[in-house]
């Protein structure tokens, strides 16, 4: 049961879905931004796939992460981590994780996004609970959702100044809505 | 000279029927919540010291206590809160993130509700014991009866300025 989401993913879509994998008993396969909606319409509508519980989806920032290596003597080392380089990756990825209650199921879509150019279709037609946790996605990494119903911030408040799980933000720094004058004192 | 004796007098006998009518607003966000429902409950029974009665109207109380997390984005509730109680009134932060915020040191939580308001009493503790907390009320009666909480600082400052000039 493990590979057959994923072989069938393949082959009917083929280009679109960039690499699968399935360590560790997760099976993932990252897809192409263009293709994602119709490549979630497929997995919600399909019979064979009927993922019909989103359980989430966040967004990751790969900024400044190291691949680890590790010493092929070492029992720590497990042979199947891909030994990527960082450069070449695109800095944030999207990260759906579909459910099917029908087949027992589940599946991890992953859509790399570039920095410059931070737009995702939004899922939240397909799936109403992805409405508010695209908004969280929004709130903390600035990922815009194209044709999502009421993109506003969840989280923070309106007057806040960029998205607080990036990498690069300072995670101290504040930035107050109200402090008092200390004259009491 | 007779007046002033009077006055102290009086307000003497006010402060002793504040410190045993605290009416308690409890401003509660996180888990010290559970404590001070425990404080609360028979077994600590805040109502030993006059103080049994949580009013869930800011209008209607004269202690806040201020249990748990205040985010910034709480600020500006918190402080709305503060502002419709009627003076005189008091501020109790219970546990260590109402007081200093606690290992929140992120860009989401306040470093303390006196950034907000001022607090005359914190109770440090994550979460505090129902001990602490009754010892913090005693401080605070004890606070309350000479008159040194910040709204009573406040008003007697105000008086002296209206009346000196």
């Amino acid at each position: 049961m493990a590979r057959r989401v994923l072989d069938a993913l393949t082959a009917r879509f083929g280009d679109a879905i960039q690499s699968t994998s399935s360590d560790y008993g997760d099976e993932v396969a990252v897809v192409r931004r263009d293709k994602l909606v119709e490549v979630a319409r497929f997995l919600r509508d399909d019979p064979a796939m009927a993922f019909n519980l989103p359980c989430y989806c966040t967004c990751i920032d790969y900024l400044g992460l190291e691949v680890l290596t590790v010493r092929p003597t070492s029992p720590l080392a497990v042979p199947s981590v891909p030994a990527r380089p960082v450069d070449d990756r695109p800095r944030f990825a999207m990260v759906y994780e579909l459910r099917s209650l029908v087949h027992k199921h589940r599946i991890r879509i992953k859509v790399p996004l570039d920095e410059n150019d931070l737009v995702v279709p939004s899922l939240s037609e397909l799936w109403p609970a992805f409405n508010w946790l695209e908004r969280e996605v929004y709130d903390m990494y600035g990922v815009a959702f194209e044709g999502h119903p009421d993109l506003r911030r969840i989280y923070m408040y309106e007057e806040f100044i960029g998205h607080p799980l990036r990498k690069d933000y300072p995670k101290e720094r504040r930035q107050p809505l109200v402090r008092r004058e200390w004259t009491d004192e | 000279m007779g007046l002033e004796i009077t006055t102290t007098r009086l307000e003497d006998a006010a402060n002793w029927g504040r410190k045993f009518s605290l009416f308690t607003y409890p401003f509660v966000t996180a888990c010290c919540g559970m404590e001070f429902m425990s404080v609360a409950a028979p077994k600590y029974d805040i109502a030993r010291f006059g103080a049994e009665f949580p009013r869930f109207s800011p209008r209607q109380s004269d202690l806040l206590m201020v249990v748990g997390t205040i985010t910034e984005r709480q600020g500006p509730v918190l402080k709305r809160v503060y502002d419709q109680m009627a003076e005189p009134k008091w501020v109790i932060a219970f546990g260590v993130c109402a007081s200093t915020g606690g290992f929140y040191q992120n860009y989401s939580a306040m470093p303390g509700a006196d950034q907000v308001i001022p607090v005359d009493v914190y109770i440090p503790g994550c979460p505090p014991r129902p001990e602490q907390v009754l010892d913090a009320l005693m401080l605070l009666m004890k606070k309350v009866q000479e008159g040194r909480g910040h709204s009573q600082v406040r008003h007697k400052r105000e008086q002296l300025v209206r009346e000196g000039g």
